[in-house]
């Protein structure tokens, strides 16, 4: 009976972390691919289509997160050292970080001051719940970080880091609008403000699109914004009474 | 090995960071004051090992595909989301686009007095 043979392959299948790990790496090449196909569209970026395939494929297949996630978890473990990882750039560029370090805290802070209260100014105006509030405050943050900060918060780790990812794809979007806006060329203060509020999409726009010099000021930025986040954020959180 | 040593260095920055963190009550993730820890230990080490450099920018490089797991949970979030759909948006866009504008702004005039880079020359042209 090839019927409840396969049914029960499917079974043991899903239960098992195998599916669910093989189902994140196959989408996320299928998405690269896709998006390739579309032009590198930063409106379509990968990450947001992976994560829709396999939403998509969860549905389906009626798998409930916490099932998905005994396999992915594997992949999520890695955001831990790829978070102490971010090292690696920042100690790469010392030399100019320490020549340019006044200007390079300064803007860093104004930054995420701006990144902070108009998310949550702009989130208050608008009427969100006091958890959405929190969950979107970090969402210049690369994930990692993001979700520890919102998780001592008391917001939701899990939405912050969807909420991150779309501030990422908008960020790579809406970059190059602004830089012509604000007239803007410098490569360094390109990748280094796209490091600040589009995190490691950001990161990966600059090495790609403007160059070296603002991939690795990107890479700078986004550790450095990670870290003075966790410090800034919860109390100018509060002072909003949150 | 050499990459074995660098994940197992990249994870023990880890491990310290979390005890860091949990022994001092500090209000930042392990793995943030992981990098930290790392990030001395490099200055006082001089160089990044080759491994240590292998596994780390592997990881980096593929650093999108490391957000998808949780990303995923979004699916979980759907009727909160749909509650607040438009203040989601509309934070999401307004925030990006004031942040982008303003760190641009005021690292340009920060830095407009200062030497270029005879390395950044190249790469002049681009818009």
């Amino acid at each position: 009976m090839p019927v409840p043979a396969l049914d029960q392959l499917w079974v043991y299948l899903s239960a098992s972390p195998l599916l669910h790990l093989l189902v994140t790496l196959l989408a996320f090449m299928g998405a690269s691919y896709l998006n390739r196909l579309l032009g590198g569209t930063p409106f379509l970026h990968p990450v947001v289509l992976t994560i829709a395939l396999i939403i998509g494929f969860l549905t389906l297949t009626d798998t409930d997160y916490a099932t998905y996630f005994e396999g992915a978890q594997f992949i999520h473990f890695l955001l831990g050292p790829a978070t102490v990882a971010l090292a690696i750039p920042l100690y790469d560029y010392r030399e100019r970080v320490r020549r340019m370090l006044v200007p390079i805290l300064l803007s860093c802070v104004a930054g995420i001051v701006t990144a902070v209260t108009s998310a949550v100014g702009v989130a208050m105006l608008m009427g969100a719940s006091r958890e959405t509030v929190l969950t979107l405050s970090p969402k210049s943050v690369t994930s990692p970080i993001a979700m520890g900060i919102v998780e001592k918060l008391g917001g939701i780790p899990s939405l912050a880091a969807g909420m991150v990812l779309i501030t990422g794809s908008l960020g790579c979007a809406l970059g190059p609008v602004i830089f012509r806006l604000v007239r803007v060329r410098d490569p360094s203060v390109q990748g280094f403000t796209m490091g600040l509020a589009a995190h490691g999409f950001g990161t990966a726009y600059s090495f790609s699109s403007i160059g070296a010099v603002a991939g690795a000021f990107a890479g700078l930025a986004m550790g450095l914004t990670g870290l003075l986040t966790a410090f800034i954020l919860p109390p100018l959180v509060h002072l909003f009474g949150l | 090995m050499p990459l074995i040593a660098g994940m197992s260095v990249l994870l023990g920055c880890q491990f310290l960071g979390e005890i860091l963190v949990h022994g001092l009550q500090l209000p930042v993730p392990g793995p943030v004051v992981g990098m930290v820890v790392l990030l001395v230990g490099l200055m006082i080490n001089g160089r990044v090992p080759t491994g240590l450099r292998t596994s780390g920018e592997g990881l980096l490089r593929y650093l999108t595909l490391l957000f998808v797991p949780a990303g995923v949970g979004i699916m979980v979030h759907f009727d909160l989301i749909k509650a607040d759909f438009w203040p989601i948006i509309v934070t999401l866009v307004v925030s990006t686009a004031l942040t982008l504008a303003v760190t641009a702004k005021v690292m340009s005039w920060l830095t407009r007095s200062m030497p270029r880079d005879p390395r950044d020359e190249w790469r002049e042209e681009r818009p």
